[in-house]
């Protein structure tokens, strides 16, 4: 059990100083801080000497810093007046007229120079504000704490105990997570979903044990807490998609003013390595629903190829180069609300066309390309996320093309006459059913394909995720607002 | 990590605690009893399934076909109360 700490000690009443030994401005003043203690009852809380500025019973040690911490004292010396334990007023560092105005004590430190700045509180030491927090903060975090034993290496018992993806993870230690909590302003205990496939309560507080590991920077901490909430609605149905045997996983689309406020790439590389938020967002949620959810590969995780995507796949939209609206504002969103769109989707592959100068050219071919999809032989059971490139979208941009009329056009060459792709046609067995002979197919479901516009300005190409199962037997597209 | 302090950690899984389940006793013959047959509604199942009734009630069992109404969601709780209220046994027919 650890000591409680967590109570905040009140300050002695009336005029207080705080000092430390090591501060050559603390050290300048500790003859004007003996005139005080004669002249108006001063108390002295030192930082780091029991006997500074001088052996007296007006100088307290604040050994652990719980006065300093709990106060909030940023520079030493700090001046306060103190009533029932509060601080109501202070001055920091040295300067003669203000000590003299606020303490009402004249000719002080006549000796002294006017003015000299102030140091650093322990308490804000950065070398120690970790520990600070963990003991202070009063946590209230419930996770089991595990210690790693001094000949154990830390990497390898975290993957040994089965909690990585077979990369190395960050080792969530309390300040750590306490720190990423700093993220969200929501309680650590607030349980935000049940993750499948175990039906676990997930808390705020497990997600940033995760995050954590994952890499992710307390500011990406929402998004993850977004993106599991979507995933584990029943419409989106992460056990199904853990479960199955396609090299599925949940693709992650964030829109809104949080991409650039977290540093989130939707240009260059866009949907490769390299930028952290990128990284590591997807790979909290694939951590969460594997240490938390307990969805292992070769538990109820059963896919037959897996994919590399699976350590986690999130990006942004480029929506300030985007002539069209975004992916979450055709969803029904404001372009001031920040979200996340999850999808079912395999890994993305390129849709390559260098030659098309007109939006006509270029439409038939991204229609040929995506008929591809995940089979040229199945049609309307799987949807799918179109990535536009800058270069792409520029076609459609100058023939004066939005996102309706270019979805309009792209059905149209999505149509399959069914006959086709039946089941043995040109001597194929896979393929539609029987009872669809003779009749016009759609590729894709009504609603199902999700443009978005992301990738660098060079580079005549585009992208497409192919889907899992989709509607309501499956996995529905779920879009959800991101709070703090 | 240079503290000299053993690295202490949050544990990142969802710390359940299983119960422990007894495995029902095999029965000794299908004779009379109640099979009940899973399809998981994939491709195929039913030809699987139709196959495995008629042997079943060839050896004397009693058949009662259940069906999801989808593979990619967990069986609800309503069928799988009923198949385990209403049947001794049961068998799945998993995939295509």
């Amino acid at each position: 059990m650890k000591a409680d700490f967590s109570s905040r000690p009140p300050l002695p009443n009336g005029l207080v100083a705080v000092v430390k030994q090591d501060c050559p401005t603390c050290v300048l003043v500790v003859p004007v801080l003996a005139d005080l203690a004669e002249r108006a009852n001063i108390t002295v809380i030192t930082q780091d000497k029991a006997d500074f500025p001088a052996a007296a019973e007006w100088v307290v040690l604040d050994h652990d810093l719980a006065l300093s911490w709990h106060h909030d004292i940023v520079t030493v010396p700090t001046l306060l007046r103190v009533e029932n334990g509060e601080a109501t007023t202070q001055t920091e560092g040295w300067s003669r007229d203000q000590w003299e105005s606020f303490t009402g004590v004249d000719g002080l430190g006549a000796d002294l120079p006017d003015w000299r700045p102030g140091c650093g509180s322990l308490s804000v030491d950065p070398s120690r504000t970790d520990e600070l927090a963990v003991r202070f903060s009063n946590s209230t975090m419930n996770s089991r704490r595990i210690e790693i034993a001094p000949l154990e290496d830390e990497w390898e018992a975290m993957h040994d105990r089965g909690w990585t993806d077979g990369l190395p993870v960050v080792p969530p230690t309390e300040a750590r997570v306490l720190r990423m909590l700093k993220g969200t302003s929501r309680d650590p205990q607030d349980v935000v979903a049940i993750v499948p496939p175990d039906l676990v309560e997930c808390t705020i507080e497990k997600i940033a044990v995760n995050a954590v590991m994952a890499g992710c920077l307390p500011e990406y901490l929402p998004v993850v807490i977004a993106a599991l909430e979507a995933a584990c609605t029943d419409e989106f149905n992460m056990h199904g998609l853990l479960a199955t045997t396609m090299p599925t996983g949940p693709v992650i689309i964030v829109n809104g003013p949080i991409r650039r406020e977290i540093g989130m790439n939707s240009g260059m590389n866009v949907l490769g390595q390299g930028n952290r938020a990128n990284s590591t967002i997807g790979r909290a949620l694939q951590l969460v629903i594997s240490n938390v959810g307990g969805g292992k590969p070769g538990g109820v995780d059963r896919s037959t190829h897996g994919s590399p995507h699976k350590i986690g796949m999130s990006f942004a939209e480029d929506e300030e180069g985007s002539p069209w609206d975004s992916l979450s504002e055709s969803r029904g969103f404001s372009s001031n609300q920040s979200t996340v769109t999850l999808f079912s989707g395999e890994a993305p592959r390129i849709i390559f066309d260098q030659m098309s100068r007109s939006a006509d050219s270029l439409v038939k071919h991204l229609a040929l390309s995506l008929m591809a999809n995940i089979s040229p032989r199945l049609a309307m059971g799987f949807e799918t996320v179109l990535v536009l490139g800058p270069e792409h979208m520029a076609r459609f941009k100058d023939a004066g093309w939005d996102r309706t009329r270019f979805l309009e056009e792209l059905e149209r060459y999505l149509t399959i006459d069914a006959d086709d792709i039946i089941r043995g046609a040109h001597g194929i067995e896979e393929g539609l059913p029987d009872f669809l002979t003779g009749s016009q197919v759609p590729k894709f479901p009504p609603g199902g394909i999700h443009v978005v516009h992301a990738g660098s300005n060079a580079g005549l190409f585009s992208m497409t995720f192919g889907g899992w199962v989709a509607g309501a037997t499956g996995s529905v597209t779920v879009t959800k607002e991101i709070t703090r | 990590m240079s503290t000299s302090a053993n690295t202490v950690v949050l544990d990142p899984t969802g710390e359940l605690k299983p119960q422990h389940r007894e495995l029902v006793t095999r029965p000794e013959s299908l004779n009379g009893l109640t099979v009940g047959l899973l399809d998981i509604s994939k491709a195929r199942g039913n030809i699987f399934l139709d196959r495995i009734e008629e042997r079943l009630t060839a050896i004397g069992a009693h058949v009662k076909r259940y069906a999801k109404p989808t593979f990619a969601k967990p069986a609800p709780v309503d069928l799988r109360h009923e198949i385990a209220t209403s049947c001794d046994a049961v068998i799945e027919a998993l995939a295509d």
